[in-house]
């Protein structure tokens, strides 16, 4: 608790001293962990391999910036809408995935997300095609750097403290009893694809607050949020952070977004530095950054604490 | 309690069940044996809804459970151990027979409250019971093979089974811990009145504990019986004790 108490302190302070770049950079790590963190919630915790992730991202990001262009709403109130049309997006495609196991789960998935990504990106007149929506009429209060870093501040360390009540609740324990053996679970009374479908929603509800966020910060949308590699890249923040760890996605996050933005300075290759990187990860920390961290830290069996 | 009549189920154009039948009275020990490949595994995963069958009937508590899935034949009170230790390994002790009790209890989708406070009281009951209380905070994985055999019979407790289905309860124990094994099987049994049926190679453990028998052959019921007819039965005695030299 103390930990986590001294790490909010300093993400509130952090804009007082930083650099406005700094701090817009910091606002995009906080997104992302977001979406990693609500990955993570599945393939993690769930063992479920959501591979195409990012679409619920899109959608919800979408929902927000459709809201207020075409719709004329309260910008307010599409923030509120976004997530939730993430989340009947996750009740659509996870309805239809839970019904496959582990690999043809992904690959459905990425199917059906792929399918909404075309849409996107076909239906010019709506949404704009590759061009994005630009120049959305965010609330006056979040159009400065400071003030959105703020709010997204704010709003993920909600996100984060719903998570962690979710994972250590009684649908969190069996969600991991589920991914260790779900022929077990079916045995002691568990309705394991209703379990699975829920699990997915929950992520796509947080993956939709990620994508709400960053049309707080952006103001714009692109199709490309929808596209297959952005998933892959969430994938790899939770493996390369821990997957078995609650925060490791954060690391996982922070990672990639600084790699991207600061190795990507100096060449256009930066995503060799991941490839490397990745190569490093599976030889000598299979558990992730944080979780090979937390297993020097303390030893034995307190590993579930994560 | 149970009830199974004429029971079919082929894989692939192989016949696995080919006419089994079995009754199990509340309250008793049966136990299934038959050499491998005779069916009895494929029968255990009929009755607790893991296959369909074919053709035939299982009636549990005079309802026929058919057609249900595995987590409602649980529900309905068929609770099953399997062959290989099967329980979930990243998890504690205590998460392993918490998660069932927390299904049985209708709480696994309960989002609000805080997993590490509810069902102590039952949960810690259990490993009591099967004594694994001791170990409860340990890493499931990390357990010897012979307490994850336990653990899952503690599992399979934590649903309130009124009948426990058990698959080679002792497959890979040494015989101290299969001794062990069986006493806690017929203590659960007596105590908690709970209906056991289970199968198993060992016939001394078979022949001492069960006070019925099915033999099983090719798929088919060849006879079910106290133990001393069932010895008796030279059908028996041709196709499965000669061979064994039980």
């Amino acid at each position: 608790m103390g930990r986590v108490v001294a790490a909010l302190a300093a993400l509130v302070l952090f804009p007082l001293i930083a650099p406005t770049f700094y701090v817009y950079v910091a606002a995009l790590i906080l997104v992302t962990a977001l979406l990693a963190m609500s990955l993570n919630v599945v393939l993690g915790y769930g063992g479920i391999y959501q591979f195409h992730h990012g679409v619920f991202y899109g959608v919800g990001a979408y929902a927000v910036a459709l809201a207020i262009t075409k719709g004329g709403w309260s910008p307010w109130i599409g923030f509120i809408a976004g997530p939730f049309a993430a989340a009947g997006a996750g009740l659509l495609i996870g309805w239809f995935c839970v019904r496959l196991t582990r690999l043809y789960f992904g690959m459905l998935q990425i199917s059906l997300g792929s399918l909404l990504w075309t849409i996107v990106l076909r239906w010019y007149p709506v949404t704009g095609g590759d061009n994005g929506i630009h120049d959305i009429a965010t609330p006056v209060a979040l159009r400065t750097v400071g003030g959105a870093y703020y709010f997204i501040l704010a709003i993920v360390a909600l996100s984060v403290a719903a998570l962690y009540l979710i994972v250590k609740s009684p649908f969190g324990t069996t969600l991991q009893a589920v991914r260790d053996n779900p022929q077990r679970c079916e045995a002691v009374g568990v309705d394991v694809r209703r379990h699975q479908l829920i699990a997915v929603v929950i992520a796509a509800y947080f993956a939709g607050v990620a994508g709400v966020l960053y049309v707080a910060l952006e103001r714009s949308v692109f199709s490309n949020m929808l596209f297959w590699v952005l998933s892959l890249e969430v994938f790899v923040m939770c493996l390369l952070g821990g997957w078995y760890t609650f925060a490791g996605p954060i690391v996982g996050a922070a990672i990639m977004v600084a790699l991207r933005t600061f190795a990507g300075r100096y060449t256009e290759n930066w995503t060799m530095v991941i490839g490397v990187m990745l190569i490093l990860l599976i030889l000598f920390m299979p558990e992730g950054v944080l979780g090979f961290a937390l297993q020097r830290l303390r030893p034995a069996p307190a590993a579930d604490e994560g | 309690m149970l009830r199974v009549d004429g029971l079919h189920k082929s894989f692939d154009g192989f016949r696995a069940l080919n006419g089994a039948t079995l009754r199990v009275d509340a309250g008793s020990v049966v136990a299934v044996i038959g050499p491998n490949g005779a069916g009895k595994t494929t029968l255990f995963n009929l009755i607790t809804g893991h296959l369909r069958p074919d053709q035939g009937s299982i009636l549990f508590e005079e309802q026929e459970i058919n057609a249900l899935a595995a987590h409602e034949v649980c529900r309905r009170g068929i609770g099953r151990t399997f062959q290989i230790a099967n329980i979930f390994p990243k998890l504690t002790v205590f998460e392993n027979v918490q998660v069932s009790v927390l299904a049985q209890q209708r709480k696994s989708l309960d989002l609000f409250h805080r997993a590490s406070a509810l069902a102590i009281d039952e949960t810690s009951a259990i490993l009591k019971d099967t004594g694994l209380l001791g170990r409860a905070r340990r890493i499931a994985g990390a357990l010897s093979h012979g307490d994850q055999r336990i653990l899952e019979i503690a599992v399979a407790l934590g649903s309130r089974p009124t009948l426990l289905v058990l698959d080679e309860p002792t497959a890979g124990m040494s015989p101290e811990e299969t001794a062990a094994a069986m006493a806690l099987i017929v203590r659960l049994s007596r105590e908690r009145g709970l209906t056991i049926l289970f199968c198993e190679h060992d016939m001394d453990v078979v022949f001492s504990v069960a006070q019925s028998i099915m033999v099983m052959r090719q798929g088919r019921t060849i006879v079910q019986g106290p133990p001393g007819l069932v010895r008796a039965n030279r059908e028996v005695q041709e196709a499965y004790l000669g061979v064994n030299d039980a």
